[in-house]
């Protein structure tokens, strides 16, 4: 299809032709041309934040929950200098966004105009790429490109930045043609590679899947390869924070996350194994604690389809470059193949070791009847809420640890949470953007108050499309991950670490016209839960818990993976040295 | 060939080698990069090297084909062996970038610098800074009664002695264009 028509008139085509159903953004002067377009359509839908930080991320969890493209639109200088954040969080987390920015006209870029800002030029490090259009001719075609460098390979955020008379001047608009790029990742991994990995695997002794956020980027196929692989093998699978749902928690060779505030069956079995494979994993510093006591004895795979990964933290010994569906339907065939053989007598012996170490029960805690304890807080959320259709969100924080340790998940696309970046106020725009995409689906943000105060003005978009998200708010009056931090390394001395006047939620909540509820005695937490869950609308839930809780169990910084915390009594001094250097 | 499809690891000629044996020694190596002319493009290369806390020796760019819109910047890097297949991987995720060729390892190559120099004096330092030219195959480029501008092409090491050669002579300034290179044979 080709026809003229402006700029602004472009970028709707462009939307309608990818598929985009929902767009989240701000209007500004420099945006005016394409929000007119908007106004004159039903078939893309604007939902109207209320800060562009607030559109980014809501993007992040609409893109993450379902698979698809978020999409943002937002106007000049600060509308987009707003989404730098969002931006960042995206490209460490792999998330597929793409940002339409306007700009000023072309005649006045490098005049220091109004709202101008140098936004290629500020983007550049925090996207997968940008693109300042100057000729509307050229506008479809850079918009397509933008969709496709998004889903692409490891998927990330792109910019397209586009001048105001741009979006005014005529041009011609063309549909995409998927071969007209020239960025084609590879896909399909080095079957020599595959080949030497399943021979390795069939040999293994102590084997262990470490698997990623790559699994679910890849798509559904590839978790359901997964659970086949893992399944038929038999050998155990752990996870990144980033990675949690591919395999489900409630199957049998599950480990429970890894890393920093992993599980100490995980991290033991990461330390003791003899084949590591990871499965779209980075190797991040919260998952390798002290590098140079990383997993000392194991032949390490590594599968990712970026080629920067591999050999960045960890010397690979079997590199496969490739998609992790690709890899793993191929590694499935060949290890079928090949007999499907497994050292099953050493296997067994791996596996009552595993069992020993499970009983340790790192995650174990005891709720009193005084103070909620956030572990039971997130426990009762578990097993009341884990029989619906249900997406969880987090802020940044110990409660995004809790959450990681408490709640199960089954099934990939369940839980958004900023992994890599840290951003705290990511959770709760994040589940407007997974709302909107799951409109019956129960949608709920486990929040710190100190994260969640960060982008509460979405509470303003909450109340306006009336989204019935459930804000959990562990509310301790601390910035909790802070305050442990500062226990552990500074000499309990709490520099700036508490929440004073903090507000009353359920009148904040009121005030925008949404349900608040408070619950700080351990008897009511139940009903106060089914309250929650059973409201047909928004809730502001501020859960009261214990002050002073540590996050456990915990690998101290500088310290390798089978020297965790596991509980109170050996917090004292756990942090020494060039550790107390690391974040 | 497109960086992006090389066969990577797979063959001691592609930019990533997946195995490599690393050690602590750093070396100096030489990259050529293939790029998109757009505009920008030499931002992305350069803020991924100061972003990333990579070393630049020297960087020359320039269009090479027109119609193509490719230019080729050729970068004298160092590092450890791990950080220059970071770097090389790193590049080749540039989305504008579709070639990265390291030619210090598929080398052999040919590495030329050029650069100009100012010689101020007279007498017998003025004679034997021509003296020093014409040994180095170094031209005069310019000329008053004090001074001589030379033009002189090599490699870096070259450049670099003919400078020292020329300081006590009266080196007033000094333009290098960095390093060109490309693999010899065909």
């Amino acid at each position: 299809m080709k026809r003229e028509m402006t700029g602004a008139g472009i970028v709707v085509q462009a939307l309608k032709d990818q598929g985009v159903d929902v767009v989240f953004g701000y209007p500004g002067g420099a945006a005016l041309p394409i929000y007119d377009e908007i106004f004159q359509q039903n078939d893309v839908r604007h939902i109207l934040v209320r800060h562009e930080q607030g559109a980014i991320h809501a993007a992040e969890g609409y893109a993450r929950s379902t698979g698809k493209i978020g999409v943002v639109l937002v106007t000049s200088g600060p509308g987009v200098t707003n989404t730098v954040t969002g931006l960042t969080d995206a490209l460490l987390d792999s998330i597929p966004i793409v940002v339409l920015s306007a700009q000023v006209p072309t005649f006045l870029i490098g005049s220091d105009a109004f709202q101008e800002a140098d936004t290629v030029g500020i983007t550049r490090p925090c996207t997968k790429h940008n693109w300042l259009v100057k000729d509307t001719e050229k506008l479809a075609s850079t918009l397509h490109e933008a969709f496709h460098v998004a889903r692409s390979g490891r998927p990330g955020p792109v910019l397209v930045d586009i001048p105001k008379d741009v979006q005014f001047a005529t041009g011609t608009y063309a549909s995409a043609k998927p071969s007209a790029s020239r960025y084609q990742p590879t896909v399909k991994g080095d079957m020599q590679e595959i080949t030497e990995l399943v021979a390795a695997m069939e040999k293994a002794k102590r084997p262990v899947f470490y698997t990623g956020g790559g699994v679910i980027n890849s798509g559904p196929a590839a978790s359901q390869l997964l659970r086949e692989l893992v399944d038929a093998t038999g050998f155990p699978v752990t996870s990144t924070l980033m990675g949690l749902g591919a395999y489900p928690a409630s199957g049998k060779n599950w480990l429970g996350m890894l890393g920093m505030h992993g599980l100490y069956e995980a991290n033991m079995a990461m330390h003791g194994c003899d084949l590591m494979i990871n499965v779209g994993a980075r190797f991040d510093d919260r998952i390798t604690g002290l590098i140079s006591a990383f997993s000392p004895k194991s032949t390490k795979a590594h599968i990712d389809i970026d080629p920067s990964s591999i050999n960045k933290v960890i010397k690979a010994d079997i590199p496969i470059v490739g998609d992790v569906g690709h890899v793993l339907e191929d590694i499935l065939k060949v290890w079928k193949a090949r007999g499907r053989k497994t050292n099953k007598e050493a296997l067994g012996k791996w596996q009552s070791q595993i069992s020993q170490w499970r009983k340790v029960e790192c995650l174990a805690f005891t709720q009193g009847d005084k103070a909620i304890r956030p572990q039971h807080a997130l426990a009762r959320l578990q097993e009341l809420t884990k029989d619906h259709d249900r997406y969880i969100t987090t802020e940044v924080g110990q409660h995004q640890m809790w959450a990681a340790q408490h709640l199960g998940f089954e099934a990939p696309n369940r839980l958004m949470t900023s992994g890599g970046l840290g951003t705290m106020g990511y959770g709760f725009p994040s589940s407007i953007g997974v709302q909107m995409a799951h409109p019956d689906a129960l949608v709920i943000n486990v929040a710190g108050e100190a994260s969640w105060l960060m982008n509460m003005q979405e509470l303003g978009t909450v109340s306006q499309y009336n989204l019935p998200v459930k804000q959990f708010i562990l509310n301790n009056e601390r910035l909790g991950m802070v305050r442990q931090w500062q226990e552990l390394l500074h000499g309990s001395r709490y520099s700036h670490s508490w929440s004073e006047s903090l507000p009353d939620f359920v009148k904040l909540a009121e005030a925008f016209g949404i349900k608040g509820i408070i619950c700080s005695d351990p008897a009511d937490l139940d009903d106060a839960l089914l309250e929650m869950i059973n409201h047909d609308g928004p809730v502001v839930f501020d859960c009261l818990i214990e002050k002073h809780e540590n996050c456990l169990p915990m690998i101290p910084s500088g310290k390798p993976h089978n020297q965790m915390m596991l509980n109170e009594d050996e917090t004292a001094g756990a942090i020494q040295g060039a550790g107390g250097a690391l974040v | 060939m497109s960086a992006l499809k090389i066969k990577k690891g797979a063959t001691k000629h592609s930019a990533y080698n997946l195995r490599p044996t690393f050690s602590e020694v750093e070396e100096r190596h030489t990259l050529a990069i293939l790029v998109e002319n757009e505009p920008g493009v030499l931002a992305r290369v350069i803020g991924l090297f100061s972003g990333r806390g990579y070393n630049i020796e020297s960087l020359t760019v320039a269009e090479v084909d027109h119609t193509g819109h490719l230019s080729r910047i050729t970068i004298v890097t160092t590092g450890t062996p791990q950080v220059i297949e970071q770097i090389k991987a790193q590049l080749g995720r540039i989305v504008p970038v579709y070639e990265v060729h390291d030619l210090t390892v598929e080398g052999p190559s040919v590495e030329r610098e050029l650069a100009i120099m100012k010689v101020v004096g007279t007498g017998e330092k003025r004679v034997e800074a021509l003296r020093l030219a014409d040994i180095f195959r170094a031209n005069v480029v310019d000329s008053t009664l004090e001074s001589f501008v030379f033009e002189i092409t090599g490699v870096p090491e070259k450049i670099g002695a003919f400078a020292d050669l020329m300081r006590p002579l009266g080196l007033t300034e000094i333009a290098r264009t960095g390093v060109a290179a490309l693999l010899r044979g065909d």
